[in-house]
């Protein structure tokens, strides 16, 4: 098993997600070169938080256009994970991979601080292993992560369980203050209908090791391990 | 032999501004905090959009605005669930 990490210019979080699955999760994987165009060799795709392209028009519009996510689209297809966190998640909407938008946070603030999220479906690959209404800390670093849908569309994703994780307050409550960014229904995670893409605002690789948790928590790897079983089973 | 065509470069401006039902919390701040605190009381909303001016070399005004309006659903230059998409030509 093997993961492609893919690097865009203006990927920033891509060191980060190949520590934490070689040295935590204990997982072969390689940063990949978004001009490549050959996935053949590895199990799942990871596209890592960042500013690719600086932003430039629109979060992850430009990357959404490499070369590389034409192989991406390939493996989705085929049914293998992908998984966009944070600017990998703005990468796959754009790319048309996930339904919805990420549009600029209310406050019109770089939002970056810790965050507690409910798995309100476990659809997807990556939230398989874990319970409904199970609570996870992980921060959040984003200027663009408000999800925004057209109405008949959310229906259409509550009623396919495509909602995978919200932000909720520490009592696992959908409050309003609790919903840093004015996501709509507080979403900060989908999936595709056939599970095995995801995209998420939030860092599980900022939360994969308890020295790195104000909390000592380490809720993150629940992620990675979730999508690791799933490859190993298949 | 093949005519020649006269070319000309023409003005296409792309205005991209998100759909009415997604909140447009700076076109909020810009009116809430700048206009009404500063007596335009007249003014009841804006909205902030993003502008793109774009030379196209074409044949006729149709053919520049075709060729912007097929990149802009090909390259997704506006994400359709979330924004509108004017397209406003000038000759130059």
């Amino acid at each position: 098993m093997k993961v492609a990490i893919i690097q865009f210019p203006g990927s920033n979080c891509d060191l980060d997600t190949l520590h934490v699955l070689n040295n935590v999760m204990k997982v072969k994987a390689d940063l990949v070169w978004h001009k490549r165009d050959d996935l053949r060799y590895y199990s799942a795709v990871i596209l890592p938080g960042g500013f690719s392209y600086g932003d430039r028009l629109r979060a992850g519009v430009i990357a959404a256009n490499s070369p590389i996510m034409k192989e991406v689209r390939r493996m989705a297809k085929d049914g293998h994970p992908i998984l966009g966190i944070c600017n990998g998640f703005q990468i796959l909407v754009e790319a048309g991979l996930l339904p919805g938008a990420l549009l600029r946070n209310s406050s019109l603030k770089f939002i970056c601080k810790w965050v507690n999220l409910t798995i309100v479906s476990n659809k997807a690959i990556f939230t398989h292993n874990l319970k409904k209404n199970h609570l996870l800390r992980m921060p959040i670093a984003h200027n663009e992560g408000r999800y925004f849908i057209d109405k008949d569309s959310l229906k259409e994703i509550y009623k396919k369980n495509q909602i995978i994780l919200k932000y909720v307050d520490e009592n696992g409550k959908a409050t309003e203050s609790a919903n840093p960014n004015g996501s709509i229904d507080g979403i900060a995670g989908i999936c595709n209908e056939e599970g095995n893409v995801f995209g998420l605002m939030p860092h599980p690789e900022r939360a994969s090791e308890k020295l790195l948790s104000p909390f000592n928590t380490n809720d993150g790897i629940k992620i990675f391990s979730s999508m690791i079983d799933y490859i190993n089973r298949r | 032999m093949a005519l020649i065509q006269n070319m000309k470069t023409y003005l296409v401006k792309v205005i991209i501004e998100n759909k009415v039902n997604a909140r447009d919390p700076e076109g909020e701040t810009i009116l809430k905090d700048l206009l009404i605190k500063g007596g335009y009381e007249q003014v009841k909303a804006v909205r902030t959009a993003k502008l793109l001016k774009m030379w196209v070399e074409a044949k006729n005004e149709k053919d520049a605005k075709e060729i912007v309006s097929k990149l802009c659903d090909e390259l997704r230059i506006y994400n359709p669930v979330a924004h509108v998409c004017s397209i406003n030509i000038e000759g130059e």
